[in-house]
């Protein structure tokens, strides 16, 4: 859409509200029953980096009160998810963001979002389930019902080197819980299925998200393109149904033509059995890593020479 | 802990001392380490050999179970403050005693792109490693990066990117090294999330590296490259 490489996308909210409008309406006219705010960058960490820290509320706001628009006159129910990333920062004590400070930032967010109409808080791209629980903790000072998502990039895991099955487990925890969780980007979605996968095999209580990218990046003349199509979307939308997630999505590199593919896939393509990891790596390409960390089939340490301290 | 338990580090013999710094560095145990540093100097040994052989050999350990996905950025962030907490002690001594360098590298994320958790993970990963690091931070403009290779007469020039839309500005910075004449000077590596080695090829880096274990190896085999270059030349 013409956004200059480095620049915020959160200032478009108030400088060319009509281009965020459309990138909505892209996402609802090609089916979504929910799309995300232009708003992952909006936390006053992130935004400290392009000195707008002060303008927290202000582009949240503008961002979900654009989305409430699109989505009002959609004439059908699509709801307006509050986008809320990363603050970007490492948790205390092996880095210098505190807990305090996380929600504090993620309380400012949602007060921005909540007053400009969403309807859902939607945290995603997280490494550490610490930041997870401060965004849960913000939401509930906010008083909004949220969804979050981790991103599980590593080997598997997430960066911090959480499984999908810890992610369950400390979901379940959780004082004030999501309406859903999940996973989101990553590497290719074959790794976000294995991920859906190991979730669905934990039982978790509370639905599952899969948001995967469209493809992996490529670099063609200068320009970067996402080589996921249409079509691979389409399957990977269906096998994320069968390995039990109830909201489906795309992150990077998804376009409307990817979302439309999706849809049809989802409404013409009747639910099949739970596929296994080799059904996976058929349909959408190998995995990252041998292990995603849930198997017992995972590298381990070799033997230590000294002696273990207590 | 009982007493039983406990371990007294200058009991053990060097051999012993080196294995349990390797085990300590591994669980990011930063006074012990700097006590096992402190130890070994007071026996004699070379602070190059204390940085070589129990610092570096231990953080190669930390390294390959990283890349290996075994440890993951907690572990390794730990581990390489523990290192840091040794090379504290050693980094005067190495300047008195006029020790080689293992090899100089100027990192930063590129133009356009704030996001720096991965490269903060290379410059420590590499420090870790006995490389000496100079961090440009976020949103680097090419004379910046050209500007500070001159001037900290660096072997290795690291960029970083996470966005898609910032990727391309590495090439940017290559060509103008062409340009310069400057580009055979230099070791360059490029890594982010998105970025691919088909992407590194393409741009004309010497390498990408997926991870920080992978850039810590990557550098060294450079290096021994340059270094053999350097004498057959």
């Amino acid at each position: 859409m013409g956004l200059s490489s480095g620049d915020a996308p959160e200032m478009w909210n108030v400088e060319h509200p009509d281009r965020i409008a459309k990138l909505y309406q892209g996402a609802v006219d090609a089916g979504s029953d929910l799309f995300l705010t232009n708003t992952f960058g909006g936390n006053a960490s992130r935004l400290k980096l392009h000195d707008a820290q002060g303008r927290v509320m202000e582009l949240n706001k503008a961002a979900a009160e654009i989305g409430r628009e699109v989505a009002d006159k959609s004439g059908r129910t699509v709801i307006v998810a509050g986008s809320v990333g990363p603050t970007g920062d490492i948790m205390a004590p092996m880095g210098s963001l505190t807990h305090e400070i996380a929600v504090e930032m993620f309380h400012e967010q949602a007060e921005g979002l909540k007053a400009g109409g969403a309807d859902v808080l939607w945290v995603e791209t997280i490494s550490a389930f610490e930041e997870y629980a401060a965004a849960a903790e913000a939401f509930k000072l906010a008083d909004m019902p949220w969804c979050g998502t981790m991103s599980f990039d590593t080997a598997g895991r997430t960066m911090m080197g959480v499984t999908s099955r810890d992610m369950v487990k400390s979901v379940g925890k959780l004082d004030y819980k999501p309406l859903g969780f999940g996973a989101n980007c990553g590497t290719g979605a074959s790794d976000l299925l294995r991920t859906i996968l190991g979730m669905a095999d934990a039982e978790p209580d509370l639905p599952l998200i899969s948001k995967g990218n469209a493809g992996i990046p490529k670099y063609h003349d200068g320009h970067i393109h996402y080589d996921g199509t249409p079509e691979l979307m389409a399957d990977y939308a269906e096998l994320a149904r069968n390995c039990g997630a109830k909201i489906i999505g795309g992150c990077c590199g998804t376009t409307p033509e990817h979302l439309r593919a999706m849809r049809e896939a989802l409404e013409t393509r009747p639910k099949g059995d739970r596929p296994s990891l080799d059904d996976i790596t058929a349909a959408l390409g190998t995995f990252s890593s041998e292990s995603d960390g849930t198997d017992g089939n995972g590298p381990v340490r070799a033997a230590r020479r000294g002696k273990r301290r207590g | 802990m009982s007493d039983d338990d406990e371990i007294i580090l200058a009991d053990l013999n060097d051999e012993d001392l080196v294995a349990q710094m390797f085990d300590d560095l591994y669980d990011g145990m930063k006074e012990e380490i700097e006590e096992g540093v402190n130890i070994l100097i007071g026996r004699g040994w070379e602070p190059y050999r204390v940085l070589t052989e129990a610092l570096v050999g231990g953080m190669t350990i930390v390294g390959a179970d990283f890349r290996d996905g075994i440890l993951f950025v907690p572990e390794v962030l730990l581990a390489a403050n523990a290192m840091k907490g040794g090379m504290a002690i050693l980094k005067p001594l190495l300047a008195e005693t006029g020790a080689p360098t293992i090899g100089k590298m100027v990192i930063g994320t590129v133009k356009g792109d704030i996001h720096d958790i991965g490269k903060n993970l290379v410059g420590m990963m590499m420090e870790g490693a006995g490389f000496e690091v100079v961090d440009l931070g976020i949103n680097n403009a090419v004379d910046g990066y050209i500007d500070a290779l001159i001037a900290e007469k660096a072997d290795i020039l690291g960029m970083s990117a996470l966005l898609t839309t910032t990727m391309p500005y590495m090439k940017v910075v290559i060509d103008t090294l062409i340009e310069k004449g400057m580009r055979e000077d230099y070791i360059v590596l490029v890594g982010g999330a998105p970025l691919n080695e088909e992407f590194g090829k393409a741009i004309g880096a010497d390498a990408y590296c997926r991870d920080a274990a992978v850039a810590v190896e990557t550098a060294k085999t450079w290096m021994a490259r340059k270094h053999n270059r350097a004498s057959a030349g």
